[in-house]
């Protein structure tokens, strides 16, 4: 049992997402930043898709009343058991009565906790991930509040030994300035010419609502050519025809402010959009704070898909380091 | 004399030093303040994150303006 003695400000029980409704609104919601929540469940000897939590800006403080082992990894929001410093990216052990808090955070946005045998509530829709704006998943649809009793599942499928450690070179560092690499398109072709080139060039500002939904970025308004109002399409330029949202499509009603839809945002609508976050840059998404920049990269399908595979060689690299070291 | 004490905000956001548009600051530069009151807000992911004095003492000034955008880390205000 965990007992959540301060929630942090949005503490929430994730696993890999809710996959396969998507074609009926239901998005995947789901760690946000699904390398670091990977590998915490690694140290931890959890399935892949174990529920963890996920903190974001500012630590919960958990007390726990059993002896377990635990994992911390993502950006740097320093953790401590019982006031002492404890390593982030490692196999730690906690004792019943331990309490573990969050100094301020350093880097990054987001954190999560992995605890062996994972955080037992029940699956719905055969995911344990929560869904706050339907209510749905983790621990009572919503994320954790004070007084809260976190059950932890009874076994981790392996044990690893205390003190595993990710290699440095794969721990992910995370600066107030970044580069998200994205596709172009679907409906890309509904901005002008210098307006795509504006939206490559200049550098983003991150606003205060960027959340699970979405972020939202700040800069010069982009322009779209102008058309005949389609059927079906709404009367402002940056609509189209309802079309299925990507993960990570960028629109930008109005022209005003784009918005990168993410875990929890709704799966389809009428807004062009314009080009897609990588599924190799949204866990790095995941940690980008309010306030901070960003410049869209336009990279290729084929280079989208190398990103991909190259993110995957490293959770097999863990996997292996894990296996011939921490058993 | 007891030292100074920065009062921090943990998250990025907006800074408010009233609790809606239309009320009155939540205190003054030169208030005296309890434990636990609630000296402004931030506003982050479309939550209010309330910003509370860690000790009784008087709120010396604030370092930023109602409104302006705050980092994580930054200073608000100072007691003394």
């Amino acid at each position: 049992m965990i007992h959540v003695l301060n929630p942090g400000l949005q503490t929430t029980v994730q696993d890999q997402g809710r996959i396969g409704y998507y074609e009926i609104g239901m998005p995947p919601s789901g760690a946000m930043d699904k390398y670091s929540y990977t590998i915490a469940n690694l140290l931890v000897g959890n399935d892949e898709n174990a529920a963890a939590l996920e903190i974001t800006y500012m630590g919960p403080t958990l007390e726990f009343r059993e002896n377990t082992v635990i994992a911390v990894t993502g950006g740097e929001i320093p953790p401590k058991i019982n006031g002492k410093p404890i390593p982030m990216w490692e196999t730690v052990s906690v004792a019943s009565g331990d309490q573990l808090s969050f100094d301020f955070v350093k880097q990054g946005a987001r954190v999560y906790l992995a605890v062996a045998g994972g955080v037992d509530v029940p699956a719905i829709m055969e995911s344990r991930s929560t869904y706050t704006l339907c209510g749905i998943g983790g621990f009572e649809g919503r994320a954790l509040q004070q007084g809260d009793e976190l059950r932890v599942g009874p076994v981790a499928r392996e044990s690893v030994r205390v003190g595993t450690r990710v290699p440095d070179a794969l721990i992910p560092q995370f600066a107030k300035s970044h580069e998200i690499r994205v596709v172009i398109g679907l409906c890309s072709y509904r901005l002008t010419a210098e307006s795509k080139q504006s939206f490559l060039s200049q550098e983003w500002t991150v606003t205060p609502e960027a959340n699970r939904v979405g972020y939202r970025f700040k800069g010069e308004r982009l322009g779209f050519v102008p058309r005949e109002q389609p059927f079906g399409a709404g009367s402002n330029p940056s609509n189209v025809v309802d079309l299925g949202y990507p993960i990570g499509s960028i629109q930008v009603p109005d022209g005003v402010e784009p918005i990168a839809l993410l875990n929890d945002a709704v799966t389809g609508g009428g807004y062009a959009t314009i080009a897609t976050v990588i599924s190799a840059d949204l866990n790095r998404m995941a940690q980008i704070k309010s306030n901070e920049k960003v410049r869209f990269v336009s990279v290729t399908l084929e280079e989208a898909l190398q990103a991909r595979s190259e993110v995957k060689d490293r959770i097999a690299h863990i996997k292996q380091a894990i296996a011939e070291n921490g058993r | 004399m007891s030292e100074n004490k920065s009062i921090i905000s943990p998250v990025p956001g907006i800074f408010y030093r009233k609790p809606s548009p239309d009320k009155e600051v939540f205190v003054n530069e030169g208030d005296s303040v309890k434990a636990g009151d609630v000296i402004g807000l931030i506003e982050v992911m479309k939550n209010f994150y309330e910003i509370k004095a860690e000790a009784d003492g008087i709120v010396e000034r604030f370092c930023v303006e109602n409104e302006d955008i705050v980092d994580a880390g930054q200073e608000v205000a100072v007691m003394k």
